[in-house]
């Protein structure tokens, strides 16, 4: 699979010398992971640079969890490296852990106890106690908006407050990175954006970096930049304007009875590149909309439906892959192709 | 951000022992951790009422059941002179409230991995030495709280303690609790079901204890049985709060080898949980 560089032109950050002196905050270099005979991790490399939002987008099973175990000290990869704050994950895992913080997709936070224990608990886990540690966590409260209930047991509270609660928790201890596996899981839509705005806030306020990893396209395409995963693989890294602008023109798709013979005859007749996905012929185009009455005229009857749109992060999937994130019942690619086999 | 250039530049070597041993300077040491570790275990407990109430009313039960079942059967057998059976089943009694409580409140780690409560612990950066030492401490608070309680009742088993012998009482149902509790915990550290954590605890450690010289004394007991129970480390924690409980009956060691052991035990079942959680994993842990 293709590493791409995104090429853009690096910029120094605002934060402190030592960290512009290195352009990545995150080194992560040819990282295999194997699981008795599946391969979760092919070789994957690429760099976060300090500041950045960065997303992880992949299916399920496209390995973005096991890398996410991996950058944050939990998993010993098969090969390859993953260099945080210019520490080695894999061989410092004890030096590092206080430079990231980290957010799982499950809970972390004890329901029976108070906002204000956990983070209590949580800054001890830090060498943080005393006064210090008790100016830290009205300061986190705060800035999570939650002072107010720092008396309340968390099982009380709404999930987006239980989330921001894990937030307060990975950002207690000032870390240089934080990491977060899907943050939104199980959230409302109103509360997936405050997180999000949150997230932003973070990056620009308290120059953290931020990882995060998702398989939501329109949470992807808030990041400053992204690596798409997919089967282990990394298929495409850049800011989301440079992954879409690449498609270039219009992607066009023509719901057809016989998919096939359809983009057979679309790529004998006009030269151009149809692939068929699911009963969908699929076309990237300059200038779609010219090109789609010409279509519908030389095939009659053959085209049920069709549609013309500006490329998305999952026209980028499909460009890179040759199939969808997800299939119809709403399972990762990878499985669905598994499945075939079988 | 202190860490900078030059730490990448650290030569392999020096990565590779900062790897083999976990460096003190980065970590929040091993007392604090423990500590709230520890506090987290006592807090979660008493504000489980249903856990409070248990703690107080089984060996209360369990007492009463004993009392007025076994108790009355076996009383008109006895001759004088003679323990009584109800005496005699007196500190196995103890032991096993220790065992059954020590046990279970380590399925909290099974708890704490699946809800992952445990992978903020573990990313966080805390020798897994604290870890260990923590959660068995609060697991040992509780079995240990709960085995005195139980204390309560030695009056009415004709137990009559000096402050010494109550003071080594003390020590016993702690060096006890703390095995047992760091047991569970190796137990249960690579376990993802709390069912099959019970499987275990049928297939083990009930055998354990019915062989311990709760139920019948070493001296009865004959062939391999009798080798089972010498190599049973329960055996010695019963026979030193039998010892201690009832000093003119006869005993199978002295209660400074049945101290010994019992000491024993205890850093080898801390030593094998923290070898246990001291394994990095390849898999995906949950």
């Amino acid at each position: 699979m293709v590493t791409v560089n995104s090429g853009t032109i690096e910029v120094a950050p605002a934060a402190s010398p030592a960290v512009a002196a290195k352009s990545s905050v995150i080194a992560v270099r040819g990282i295999v992971h194997r699981y008795q005979e599946r391969t979760a991790l092919n070789g994957v490399s690429f760099d976060v640079r300090p500041a950045e939002l960065f997303g992880l987008l992949g299916p399920n099973g496209s390995g973005k969890t096991t890398l996410f175990r991996i950058l944050s000290t939990l998993m010993v990869p098969t090969a390859g490296t993953a260099t945080i704050v210019g520490i080695d994950a894999v061989r410092e895992p004890g030096a590092l852990r206080r430079h990231i913080g980290v957010v799982f997709q499950a809970q972390s936070v004890d329901p029976k106890l108070t906002a204000y224990e956990n983070l209590w608990h949580q800054g001890h886990l830090y060498g943080l106690r005393g006064s210090e540690l008790k100016k830290r966590i009205q300061e986190i409260l705060t800035r999570v908006g939650l002072l107010d209930r720092a008396k309340d047991r968390v099982e009380t509270f709404s999930g987006g407050m239980q989330r921001r609660i894990e937030l307060a928790k990975g950002l207690l201890h000032h870390p240089e990175v934080l990491l977060l596996d899907e943050p939104t899981t199980g959230l409302d839509p109103g509360a997936r954006r405050d997180l999000w705005q949150y997230l932003q806030i973070l990056r620009d306020e308290e120059q953290v970096s931020v990882i995060v990893t998702t398989h939501l396209m329109e949470e992807a395409e808030r990041c400053d930049r992204l690596a798409i995963l997919s089967e282990g693989n990394l298929v495409a890294l850049g800011t989301p304007e440079e992954l879409t602008r690449e498609i270039g023109g219009d992607v066009i798709l023509f719901e057809a009875r016989d998919p096939k013979s359809l983009a057979e005859r679309i790529r004998a007749k006009y030269h151009v590149n149809a692939s068929v996905i699911d009963a969908h012929v699929r076309l990237e185009i300059e200038g779609g909309h010219r090109f789609v009455p010409d279509v519908v005229e030389a095939f009659p009857g053959e085209i049920q439906s069709l549609s013309v749109s500006k490329p998305t992060l999952e026209d980028v999937f499909i460009h890179r892959t040759g199939h969808r994130f997800w299939n119809e019942e709403g399972q990762a690619a990878e499985e669905t192709k598994k499945g075939k086999k079988h | 951000m202190a860490i900078t250039n030059y730490k990448s530049s650290i030569s392999d070597f020096m990565a590779t022992q900062t790897a083999t041993f976990p460096v003190s300077a980065s970590s929040a040491g091993v007392l604090l951790p423990a500590f709230t570790l520890w506090w987290r275990e006592v807090v979660r407990f008493y504000r489980q009422r249903a856990r409070v109430v248990g703690v107080i009313l089984s060996p209360l039960l369990f007492w009463v059941v004993i009392g007025s079942g076994f108790g009355t059967s076996f009383r008109s057998g006895q001759s004088a002179g003679q323990q009584h059976y109800l005496d005699y089943f007196y500190p196995g009694t103890l032991v096993m409230i220790i065992l059954f409580t020590a046990i279970f409140t380590m399925m909290s780690v099974i708890e704490d991995r699946n809800e992952g409560f445990l992978l903020s612990v573990l990313v966080a950066p805390v020798p897994r030495s604290a870890i260990v030492l923590g959660k068995v401490l609060g697991g040992t608070t509780l079995a240990a709280l709960q085995g005195l309680i139980f204390l309560i009742f030695a009056p009415f088993v004709g137990v009559h303690m000096t402050l010494t012998s109550f003071g080594l009482i003390v020590l016993t149902v702690f060096l006890v609790s703390f095995s047992l509790t760091a047991l569970g915990f190796a137990i249960a550290w690579p376990m993802d079901s709390t069912q099959a954590f019970h499987a275990i605890i049928n297939l083990f450690l009930i055998p354990l204890w019915l062989l311990s010289g709760a139920l019948f004394p070493l001296s009865g007991a004959s062939g391999w049985i009798r080798a089972v129970m010498y190599a049973n480390p329960l055996t010695y924690g019963v026979e030193a709060l039998r010892t201690l409980m009832y000093p003119e009956a006869p005993s199978s060691f002295s209660l400074a080898a049945s101290i010994l052991t019992l000491v024993l035990f205890a850093l080898f079942m801390f030593g094998l949980a923290f070898v246990l959680a001291n394994r990095r994993t390849t898999k995906p842990a949950a």
